[in-house]
């Protein structure tokens, strides 16, 4: 039996997972988070159920559904608070070619899907804070990543007080907590993702005392319709009940297009924030500013895909950054494949779709099967999404104007944008390594996954580095503990592909 | 317009070498395929040792380095300003320690031949150890103290030799890969040819590390330098714990090794910053840079036994690199007897960042037709133990 590997469970591994059972796999569907559903369904520990999930959630009926589905079904093992910390080229019976294909005795690529992954993924489970995680070493015939994506949010003078949340952090604090970040909430950045987060803070009780998109009505009218709630719309069903919510709310919260949280003020947390009118290219227009009270500023700025464990595992990256798929989500390496965020910001909808058809290919199915042709048909009309996304809500180079030399653009090794950029200066240098290497950007706990497309931007590498490094590469791709490391399990003798125990 | 060097590869040993030779008020341009520091320089610890070197050349070369680091650090920060990253230069000290009854004879034996020929290696009590780096295993069983043994940040170190060699007027051309020779009409060398065209110079100095194989093909005067890969752990910052370097006294038989196998042995240092980096692994493997799970489970496995505080310390990146291998395990600095106007600094394996201003200062006295302060002769590409390497490769 095929053996599939189903790597975060989102939407999109959700999908993939039940796809692959469904054509007769063997399924291992694992996920870092310690409940099912990936930062779109989050929700509650099962220890503390809410009556109002269904209200706080699009498509829980669906996710309940899946989730039931997967739980219950003997041939699919789920893993939860599993990190995949590393992926290597496996010894194979059959030999890998350079371009990580398995070569048949004739010299020839093995063709598309019938070719086995010749991957070794290795896995810790447990609580991350745990002292004994244990490990598994898991050697999949089929690999579906599907890693998602977070939040990319711009550096401003003051982000780093308390107070100031990713927009997706406020959204799982609303959602897996119930919390509200605070009494009088701003809501700043770019995308649709703006709108639901502030109708879930309006949910929990917060005053949201406005929500400010970066681009201009011009821009956004050219992606989405005029009215900017119908955007929420125009994501498909998987939108309807945040755009449900945000009608309910919108008569209450201020909308604000080519504005911009430049600034947050406080000593010990938020207590005001200056708000500017931008430019089309999202520079702070002079003599705009103006000052509002609040405690918490949530931001958005779009989202990253988390390339790590596409890249540990070979899979050729798009010059925008997301994992090349072909038609049947396949990637470049032989009997992997990856769908949702990580092909493209493209939203529910696409990730259930895609998930589909990568688990049903990577079962051994085609692409072409009658199974999943309405699959097919979504994630054809959802593909249009990013583009819009990108189009509407992409970052433009005049956000760097509100910068301030003390500005941490690197918040865990505390480099700010003036000595980034004196440094760069002083080096002259060309590469990304050394750069980081020298200004100390992108090397703390968080290895850039927070600062790093904002420190190749402000190092000027919009075109890529001379030595061809970008942040997205980290071939440990969770942190280990060394005795975790030491007691690795030895690759390429993996313990067998467990079962559920009681069938 | 013609230089009188091009140096090609921007790691340290090429920075130092066209610091040194821009300082001589030489025409020098830099060309690298990638960026500076980007291959072997950016995948090390910043090694600065004398500890891990038995008395000969490589020793010799290795205390001249030495020598020269404090005065260049401090040169370069004068030249270069406060707005330059520091250097990171500490003279900390090695302790290398023996784990096993077997191992701690050898070390003290070592330790003395290591002191006959000048160096400062003090074999000490494991109490005296201790009170040395306190947070060492207890079960080691002997221990030399070199007071002689430090560390820089190789990068910054390399970007600064390149800050000031372009004060001294040299160019640094990055992106730039050299594909062939250009030579007159008697063979001899004038110059390369390059990704971005023709770039005419009386001499060549190719400091391409474990590149050096190819490009020196590319130039018409193979040498057999061979990639040997290593790969270091750096946890998360912590408070110091670990003062000096610390090593395993198996480092030294790994070093000298030539086994193409994985080898392992523990080097454990703090940085700076704040993280501690665990190493080391050796393996020729070509130039295959995918991450192995088994080679990192050596390394942690073997840092454990010298400390065992770090088994909760977390990992949360690792990097790897190849070392410049010579099969004779001597680096080759000198002028090329097969092609007039080549000239070779490479090879140092995982010495090089120590020894490259050692290697300037020979590259720059025999350009320059001057007496070096130590006897380049060893070095040469024409010593009797590569004679049977290059015939070998020749055939």
């Amino acid at each position: 039996m095929t053996e599939v590997l189903v790597v975060g469970a989102g939407p999109a591994g959700l999908a993939a997972a039940l796809a692959a059972r469904a054509r007769g796999a063997a399924v291992t569907l694992l996920d870092a988070a310690d409940e099912l559903g990936g930062q779109y369904w989050r929700h509650l520990p099962p220890q503390r159920p809410a009556a109002r999930e269904r209200a706080l959630h699009h498509g829980w009926a669906r996710f309940e559904r899946m989730r039931r589905e997967l739980e219950a079904d003997p041939g699919c093992e789920v893993l939860t608070s599993a990190q995949v910390w590393a992926i290597e080229p496996a010894d194979d019976d059959g030999r890998v070619g350079a371009d990580g294909r398995l070569i048949d005795g004739g010299d020839r690529a093995v063709a598309g899907a019938a070719a086995r992954a010749a991957l070794v993924v290795h896995v810790l489970v447990g609580p991350v804070d745990g002292a004994d995680r244990v490990a598994r070493s898991i050697r999949p015939d089929a690999l579906v990543l599907a890693t998602g994506a977070h939040d990319r949010t711009l550096p401003f003078p003051g982000w780093d007080l308390p107070g100031v949340f990713t927009a997706g952090a406020a959204q799982a604090l609303a959602k897996g907590e119930r919390v509200a970040v605070g009494e009088r909430v701003v809501v700043a950045g770019a995308g649709p993702f703006l709108l639901p987060v502030a109708a879930s803070l309006a949910a929990t009780g917060a005053r949201v005392v406005g929500v400010h998109e970066a681009n201009r009505p011009g821009r956004l009218a050219a992606g989405w319709l005029p009215r900017p709630w119908a955007l929420i719309g125009a994501v498909g069903k998987a939108g309807e009940l945040a755009g449900y919510a945000w009608n309910h709310v919108r008569h209450r919260i201020p909308y604000r297009t080519g504005s911009a949280v430049v600034a947050a003020h406080g000593t010990d947390r938020v207590e005001a924030v200056t708000i500017a009118s931008l430019d089309r290219d999202w520079r702070p227009i002079a003599g705009t500013e103006r000052r509002v009270e609040a405690d918490a500023v949530c931001v958005s700025h779009g989202f990253t895909p988390r390339l790590e464990l596409p890249i540990a595992a070979g899979c050729a990256i798009t010059s925008d950054r997301f994992v090349v798929v072909d038609a049947g989500q396949g990637t470049s390496v032989a009997g992997v494949y990856a769908a949702g965020e990580i092909t493209g910001i493209g939203g529910v909808d696409a990730a259930l779709a895609e998930g589909a058809v990568a688990g049903h290919v990577a079962a051994g199915g085609s692409p072409t099967d009658a199974e999943i042709s309405r699959e097919m048909r979504a994630r054809r009309t959802t593909t249009d999404f990013a583009g819009r996304i990108e189009a509407s809500h992409g970052i433009r180079s005049g956000w760097t104007a509100w910068l301030d030399d003390d500005t941490l653009v690197c918040r865990c090794e505390e480099v700010p944008y003036g000595r980034l950029r004196a440094t760069g200066d002083a080096t002259c240098s060309t590469g990304l390594r050394s750069l980081k290497l020298t200004t100390r950007a992108g090397l703390g706990i968080c290895q850039g996954r927070i600062c790093g497309r904002t420190v190749e931007h402000l190092l000027g590498g919009d075109g890529g580095f001379a030595d061809g490094v970008s942040t997205d590469r980290r071939p440990i791709a969770a942190p280990v503990r060394l005795a975790e490391l030491a007691g690795a399990s030895a690759p390429n003798r993996p313990e067998g592909h467990l079962r559920k125990e009681t069938p | 317009m013609g230089y009188d060097v091009a140096v090609i590869g921007a790691g340290i040993v090429g920075a130092a070498c066209a610091r040194a030779l821009a300082a001589e008020g030489l025409r020098v341009v830099v060309l690298e395929r990638d960026a500076a520091a980007s291959g072997t320089t950016g995948r090390g610890e910043g090694n600065l040792l004398v500890s891990d070197k038995g008395p000969g050349p490589e020793l010799v070369l290795a205390q001249r380095a030495a020598a020269l680091w404090p005065g260049t650090v401090a040169a370069l920060a004068d030249e270069l300003g406060p707005d330059f990253p520091a250097v990171e230069y500490e003279p900390k000290g090695g302790l290398v320690v023996a784990t096993t009854e077997q191992g701690a004879e050898p070390l003290a034996a070592f330790a003395q031949t290591q002191r006959a020929a000048g160096v400062d290696a003090r074999v000490i009590g494991v109490d005296d150890a201790l009170a040395l780096e306190p947070h060492l295993a207890r079960g080691i069983t002997a221990a030399v103290h070199y007071p002689e043994d430090a560390q820089v940040q190789p990068v910054v170190a390399t970007e600064a030799l390149l800050a000031s060699a372009r004060r001294h007027g040299a160019e640094v051309r990055t992106g730039v890969e050299v594909t062939g020779a250009l030579r007159d009409a008697q063979g001899r060398l004038r110059g390369v040819a390059t990704t971005a065209g023709e770039i005419a110079a009386d001499r060549v100095v190719l400091a391409a590390g474990p590149w050096t194989g190819e490009i020196s093909s590319r130039l018409g005067a193979h040498l057999p330098v061979r990639p040997r890969r290593g790969m270091v752990l750096v946890t998360t910052r912590m408070p110091h714990r670990v003062f000096r370097k610390v090593y395993d006294g198996d480092y030294f038989g790994a070093t000298q090794s030539s086994d193409a196998a994985l080898q392992t042995s523990s080097v454990v240092e703090s940085t700076a910053a704040g993280t501690v980096l665990v190493g080391s692994s050796r393996e020729q493997v070509g130039f295959d840079d995918r991450m192995r799970v088994e080679v990192l489970r050596q390394v942690a496995a073997k840092a454990l036994r010298l400390f065992p505080f770090l088994s909760g310390a977390s990992v949360m990146r690792a990097y790897g690199g190849f070392r410049p291998y010579m099969p004779d395990h001597l680096p080759v600095i000198g002028a090329d007897h097969r092609l007039d106007g080549l000239w070779h600094a490479t090879g140092h394996e995982g010495a090089g960042i120590g020894l490259s201003l050692a290697t300037a200062e020979l590259i720059a006295a025999g350009i320059a037709g001057r007496a070096a302060p130590i006897d380049p002769s060893p070095f040469s590409p024409q010593r009797a133990s590569l004679a049977p390497h290059l015939a070998e490769e020749a055939a």
